[in-house]
């Protein structure tokens, strides 16, 4: 088997989640290839190179792959992916875009957000917001998979010294362009990589009171979640939000303040080692989940934990 | 012989004005992007609010007597297609859904909130992405929308696939996970909610968008609306008619519910709690 893996990056660095990947590839077995494909990459490419057990790095450095276009990035993961037993890539909002335009394009399914591997046509995903788990074979000669990097350790970062390949084929669409991006600028930790996370629900009652959750997550150097009530009501942006509509986390400790623990909250951060909840009704469905629950006033328990770290 | 002015609006018949007469002189002014058709694709979910189980027998979900809805992402697709004809972006909104006859239930919610015409694609097969993908190429094909909405996912499946692969199979291009939709003359610039933020690109017309949570919140369909919406047309096709095959590529092994977690103890106060996550837990 050989498989493909489409490397997660800014064109300055790569991001960690394609290191899950790539666990996820070695479970499968064979031989590892990574795509690098961006502008002004070659950074990026070197320290692909480092990760142990690839194969080689295949660098397509063009301005039409500078901003991962799907139109653009698609075809060209579609002509390479013919020499490929499977192709994998983050199940990231990049990945998602990315991966079924290449899949049609080979006639084939797509497997999604694959949290285990079973063998090399067999695979588990969640389906029904996390609610059940299904085991999945597939028939095509091509495996195109995202792959949900909590579902994954992440493999090593240094210690391999694998080559790296120029790929010149170049593939512009151009029926799309790039305008802008605004991303939310943070000290603070992503939080689909953070090691804590501190998440506020609608008990944080407006926006301003998660300033409580930003001096705690400042001393344990966490990132700062949210559940979807925060976010529909408006007390913080949507990027922060925990869940199956939101992002899929797995932290070391997940602690829950003043969040009821709803379906579609639980389907995000359920996956986490450890789980802190703190709300001040003893009902509230998250003290099912929580490994350590507390029931008090969020507005005395917050700056309290604050003190006591 | 005179000045004619051939004033030709909607998508279909941009390409072809259909003239019989030889005129001296003709000029054709085109009204793009101002009037054109929009194609939903909705889809019959079992409701949000229902607790799944999963069968005994491992075989799969059990959707005996449980309540089926329009999927949540697709009732925003609805809306924003809706609303574009509200603005006069739009002339006319189609609104597809494939499955078993009860998906004209869905179909009919999509009119009532404003849709003028369905096209179901009846089958009792178990449709995967790719699948729906193809036959929504081939309505494209004779639709010729200016603009394609799906939702970004469907919450049964959780694929996040269908749009993207409509993309690769007509070549047109995509803005997934939409929270803002703006259409210019020939292009719509869509705003996307990506891991740590929003980014904005511009896509070529025809173009898809899948639809994000944020991008609208959907109305409530009017009763006498609802009642309208039992007078619109609705055509039913097989896949057969579009000569689309929708075999599986996928078999699904089991269906098995997710690995329970327990709920642990209650700590009394947060000095407890802080000695717990240090000496117990050792995460902090």
């Amino acid at each position: 088997m050989t498989i493909l893996v489409i490397a997660e990056h800014d064109n300055a660095e790569l991001k960690a989640a394609t290191l899950n990947v790539v666990t996820a590839a070695l479970q499968i077995g064979g031989d590892i290839d990574l795509l690098v494909a961006g502008e002004g990459c070659a950074g990026v490419a070197e320290s692909a190179a480092k990760i142990p057990g690839l194969n080689k790095i295949l660098v397509a450095d063009n301005a039409a792959y500078t901003h991962q276009l799907a139109e653009n990035i698609a075809p060209l993961v579609s002509e390479l992916a013919a020499g490929y037993s499977h192709v994998l890539a983050c199940a990231t909002t990049t990945g998602k875009n990315v991966m079924p335009r290449v899949a049609a394009t080979l006639d084939v399914a797509q497997l999604s957000d694959v949290t285990a591997v079973e063998s090399a046509d067999t695979f588990l995903r969640p389906i029904y917001a996390g609610n059940a788990i299904a085991t999945v074979q597939s028939t095509d000669a091509i495996k195109v998979i995202t792959i949900r990097g909590t579902g994954f350790d992440a493999a090593p970062a240094e210690g391999g010294s694998a080559a790296v390949e120029a790929v010149s084929s170049v593939h512009d669409a151009a029926i799309s362009s790039f305008v802008k991006e605004e991303l939310a600028k943070s000290d603070r930790p992503e939080l689909t990589a953070a090691r804590i996370i501190i998440s506020g629900g609608r008990g944080m009652g407006n926006g301003e009171n998660f300033a409580l959750l930003e001096q705690v997550a400042d001393k344990l150097g966490a990132a700062v979640g949210a559940s979807r009530a925060a976010v529909d009501a408006g007390f913080v942006p949507n990027d922060m939000q925990v869940g199956q509509t939101g992002k899929i986390v797995a932290p070391d400790l997940y602690v829950a303040v003043g969040i009821s623990g709803a379906i579609q909250h639980l389907a995000g951060m359920k996956d986490s080692k450890v789980i802190v909840a703190i709300n001040k009704d003893e009902e509230a469905p998250i003290f099912q989940v929580a490994d350590y629950g507390l029931v008090a006033d969020l507005f005395d328990a917050v700056p309290e934990l604050n003190k006591l770290l | 012989m005179g000045e004619i002015t051939y004033l030709c609006c909607g998508s279909g018949d941009l390409q072809q004005p259909n003239l019989s007469v030889v005129l001296d002189r003709l000029e054709i002014i085109i009204i793009s992007g101002d009037c054109m058709k929009v194609l939903v694709a909705v889809k019959r979910v079992v409701d949000y609010n229902v607790k799944v189980r999963v069968k005994s027998d491992q075989s799969g979900v059990d959707l005996a007597n449980v309540k089926m809805a329009m999927n949540p992402f697709c009732e925003i697709a609805v809306e924003e297609a809706v609303r574009l004809k509200e603005k006069g972006l739009a002339d006319e909104v189609v609104v597809v859904s494939m499955g078993p006859k009860a998906c004209q239930e869905q179909i009919r919610t999509a009119l009532a909130l404003g849709a003028d015409r369905g096209i179901q694609v009846e089958t009792d097969a178990e449709l995967e992405s790719l699948a729906v993908a193809k036959l929504l190429a081939k309505i494209v094909e004779q639709e010729q929308p200016g603009l394609v909405i799906l939702g970004k996912q469907s919450i049964d499946s959780d694929n996040n696939q269908t749009g993207q692969m409509l993309g690769a199979l007509t070549g047109m291009a995509q803005g997934t996970f939409a929270s803002e939709v703006n259409l210019g003359d020939g292009v719509v610039a869509v705003t996307r909610e990506i891991d740590g933020g929003l980014q904005t690109v511009s896509l070529k017309l025809p173009a898809i968008v899948t639809t994000d949570l944020r991008l609208n919140e959907p109305r409530y369909a009017s009763l006498p609306n609802i009642m309208k919406a039992k007078r619109k047309p609705l055509d039913v096709k097989t896949p057969a008619d579009f000569g689309v095959d929708v075999t599986p590529r996928l078999k699904t092994l089991k269906v098995a519910p997710p690995a329970q977690r327990q709920a642990g103890i209650k700590v009394e106060s947060v000095e407890q709690l802080v000695d717990k996550l240090k000496n117990e837990a050792k995460v902090i």
